[in-house]
């Protein structure tokens, strides 16, 4: 694997070397480097893919660097947060009427949107947050639409509220590089897109029953 | 540029600038470019067709002075180009719209290429259409 090879070098070379890694086994997402010029887990990339090389290891594409591989999360951070990516219930019902009841059919819904490990390889791909860094990006819109698909939340409009802002999903132009590098087959691209669907329906309610619902 | 704090003591940190060249050196990015591009066809085409409606509102002549004008090699090549552009933009957006569009049929989903295929299926119907209108003797 490349994070062997990087290990290799911290061990053997120089010990100087800073990058992240944790798991090995491509789930804790911290790992994510660009490789050859391609953002990928670090974890899961077979050095022998690249032989006889050499294979030009650099930090995610699109992030202020820290330090080496290091890059900065914290505008990722932020941007995670600000969709709510937490089931909102407008009223909890009591302890005393159980748990909240999910179909596989209902769970089947949003799993795939659930599969994210916020690796942001996603962000590195995306060229729209590359030039414009204020775009929420495609893992934060997909994460949103994990809880609104989710049939226990109930808070699909406010974040539609910050989502249709300039910054949100139209920002994107469907370049659909996040779903190709995703190494979870989120379809983060396909997320956005059904987002931006909704998101005209929802107008076109609006302007052609303007009472509904108020 | 980005929403980071920074403390009078904290280094700046390294930030790579986007070269202005960003999409020439992958392939998807260079679609995605000449995608983006190919509504500058659509609203060339466009226009042309409104030319082509006022110029036949005022008669004849003008008609004909509208067709002299689309068979010279320059317009032609324009309109030729444009229609590249233009297949390119509809075959782009039909292969993407299952990713848009979740469809759901007796509780379960309609797979991605019946959503394409019925796309295509609309796009051969209305060109039957065109097509029977404008050769069909009516």
């Amino acid at each position: 694997m490349v994070l062997d090879g990087l290990n290799y070098v911290k061990d053997r070379l120089d010990g100087t070397l800073s990058y992240r890694w944790s798991c090995r086994m491509g789930i804790c997402g911290s790992c994510g480097m660009m490789v050859n010029g391609e953002p990928k887990l670090t974890c899961a990339t077979f050095l022998a893919d690249y032989a006889p090389g050499p294979v030009r290891v650099e930090p995610l594409r699109n992030f202020p660097v820290i330090r080496d591989l290091i890059v900065d999360l914290g505008d990722f951070m932020g941007k995670l947060v600000r969709v709510k990516p937490w089931i909102i219930r407008r009223s909890e019902k009591p302890l005393s009427e159980g748990e909240y009841l999910q179909t596989p059919e209902e769970m089947d819904e949003y799993k795939q949107f659930s599969m994210c490990i916020n690796c942001m390889l996603c962000y590195a791909a995306c060229p729209i947050y590359g030039l414009d860094p204020h775009f929420i990006g495609p893992a934060a819109i997909a994460l949103a639409q994990r809880y609104n698909l989710d049939n226990r939340d109930e808070a699909a409009d406010e974040r539609m509220e910050i989502l249709s802002e300039h910054d949100g999903i139209w920002g994107c132009t469907f370049v659909g590089e996040c779903t190709r590098v995703c190494p979870k087959h989120v379809d983060p691209a396909g997320a956005i897109q059904r987002y931006k669907l909704q998101s005209a329906l929802d107008w076109v309610k609006s302007v052609v029953m303007p009472r509904a619902g108020a | 540029m980005n929403h980071v704090s920074y403390t009078p003591y904290h280094p700046r940190w390294h930030r790579t600038r986007v070269s202005t060249y960003w999409w020439l050196w992958r392939r998807s990015y260079f679609l995605f470019i000449l995608r983006e591009l190919s509504s500058l066809s659509v609203a060339w085409v466009v226009v042309y067709v409104l030319a082509l409606v006022v110029r036949v509102s005022q008669g004849e002549a003008a008609y004909r002075a509208f067709l002299d004008w689309s068979s010279r090699p320059s317009v032609l090549a324009l309109n030729v180009l444009s229609l590249a552009f233009l297949v390119l933009h509809a075959v782009t957006w039909f292969n993407l719209a299952p990713q848009a569009m979740v469809v759901h049929f007796r509780h379960r989903r309609v797979p991605g290429a019946l959503i394409a295929a019925s796309n295509y299926a609309g796009l051969a119907a209305v060109t039957a259409i065109i097509l029977a209108l404008l050769f069909v003797q009516w």
